[in-house]
């Protein structure tokens, strides 16, 4: 479904170029949980945006369901309705409803009426338990509470994959499980997903692969019990060591 | 001693009634105030229009550009040096520029040469505002929008201005009052504008005060009423954050 081929990213600041990936292969399949950890800097999250191209590659090939998307002729808004991401900080649109965030989109871009995305939007609050907040703005609700609204609205566009970003980083503590449950939720529908995370037990019990990120390489991947009791690399065990 | 001070304040305030009959009432100069008021007000509000709409244009080339330094170059360096020398010099020699040497031989107006000049002195104060109030806005907004498929334009009209007016409503509003008070100087160029008026009256009667005074009034009930306005509207703006 994703293909991405020996993917490179520098970024250019006024202390020189910093290339934060160094060539990335990956090949990542319909149904897939893929779950992305490692330390911070190790270009996990430029990996994650490079893949709705919220960051441009400066080599290498990403292709999305069969057609190269780092191309000029590539449709960037269109790809982008495939492709739903949530953000470490939301990322909600304060000065419009819980329901209006939701519906934004779809209405916009006039994939339905406004009636239709209604709908949808309420029975999908249903789903993660927040239908009560559909005329409330994203002020009044609690961190949990904006992440799984952020999670609704990028739902809302039925995408065929969904990018989380540090979807729970940002949360209390005791905010970040009612997150997670609506993410595994997810995971169990079917939902191809890549998740950034430093949420161990989320990898291991969600994720169909775990890929550990340093330095702007992929230095070991495995399904998560392989990942996890028998990593290969000393880095990977230092790492397990630190957080585990 | 007490009865000359009583003596003085009774033909002070005898005075007082005098002079207001002899600034208003007689020969019907309350009508110089009126006339001058009104072109102070069309004044005013035409060149905060012409400013927005200037203002709001030049933010975008810019933002634009600041964005995508290949795109818009030669109209973000016309932007760059409109905000330079506008800013750059006063606005009377603005208008004495306009007057005499710009509309000459046009059929522009003596209060239409000041509403461009004014307007356009306005707009670039304007886009200043408005491009730092678009750029107030966090940039994970923009990657919310455009992440969920909708175009850089949608994201920016639906997503990014709602929030950014929100921001610049104070500044903006801070720029509409201090041109009201602007626009007292264009008596440079003849108008009959509400400073002008009580000149007039001033030179006509000889008597300072009274003109003078009702004149200062006259402009600072409008900026209370423009304030107060302002605040009102802020506050619905504001009614739906509870941040």
């Amino acid at each position: 479904m994703i293909t991405v081929k020996n993917l490179h990213k520098s970024f250019h600041t006024q202390n020189g170029t910093i290339e934060v990936l160094k060539g990335i292969d990956q090949q990542i399949e319909k149904g897939e949980k893929v779950v992305v950890v490692g330390p911070s800097g190790s270009g996990k999250s430029t990996f994650l945006r490079c893949l709705n191209l919220l960051e441009k590659p400066t080599d290498g090939e990403i292709w999305f369901e069969g057609q190269q998307i780092n191309t000029p002729q590539c449709d960037v808004d269109l790809l982008r309705r495939k492709i739903g991401m949530v953000f470490q900080h939301f990322n909600l649109f304060p000065h419009l409803t819980v329901r209006q965030n939701i519906t934004l989109a779809p209405v916009t871009l006039k994939l339905k009426t406004q009636q239709q995305a209604d709908e949808q939007a309420m029975s999908l609050l249903e789903r993660v338990g927040l239908s009560d907040k559909a005329g409330a703005y994203p002020g009044q609700l609690s961190g949990g509470q904006k992440q799984r609204i952020a999670i609704v609205r990028a739902m809302a566009m039925e995408p065929d994959v969904m990018l989380f970003d540090e979807p729970t980083s940002a949360l209390d503590p005791e905010m970040v499980g009612e997150v997670l449950k609506v993410m595994k939720e997810l995971a169990n529908d079917g939902m191809t997903m890549v998740v950034v995370t430093h949420e161990m037990a989320f990898a291991r019990e969600v994720g169909t692969r775990v890929l550990f990120m340093d330095g702007g390489t992929i230095l070991e991947q495995a399904d998560p019990e392989t990942f996890f009791t028998h990593p290969k690399t000393q880095r990977l065990q230092d790492f397990l060591d630190k957080i585990l | 001693m007490q009865p000359i001070s009583t003596a003085a304040s009774a033909s002070f305030f005898s005075g007082l009634s005098g002079q207001f009959y002899q600034c208003f009432v007689q020969d019907n100069r309350y009508q110089y105030i009126l006339t001058g008021l009104g072109n102070t007000l069309v004044i005013t509000v035409f060149a905060v229009l012409i400013g927005v709409v200037l203002g709001t244009l030049v933010a975008l080339i810019r933002i634009a550009h600041i964005n995508n330094p290949q795109k818009l170059r030669v109209l973000n360096g016309i932007a760059n040096l409109y905000l330079t020398v506008i800013r750059g010099t006063p606005v009377v020699v603005q208008l004495l520029i306009m007057y005499y040497i710009i509309v000459v031989g046009t059929p522009i107006s003596d209060v239409g040469t000041a509403i461009l000049a004014f307007g356009i002195n306005s707009g670039a104060y304007v886009a200043e505002v408005i491009r730092s109030g678009i750029q107030s806005v966090d940039h994970g907004q923009i990657e919310a929008g455009r992440s969920l498929g909708l175009s850089e334009r949608t994201t920016m009209v639906k997503i990014v201005f709602p929030q950014a007016l929100k921001n610049v409503l104070p500044a903006i509003g801070n720029e509409f009052i201090s041109l009201l008070k602007e626009t007292s100087v264009a008596g440079y160029i003849g108008i009959q504008d509400l400073t002008k008026s009580g000149d007039i009256i001033r030179s006509i009667t000889f008597l300072p005060y009274t003109p003078l005074l009702t004149t200062a009034a006259v402009y600072l009930v409008i900026v209370i009423g423009m304030s107060a306005l302002l605040t009102k509207f802020e506050r619905r703006l504001h009614r739906n954050d509870n941040r």
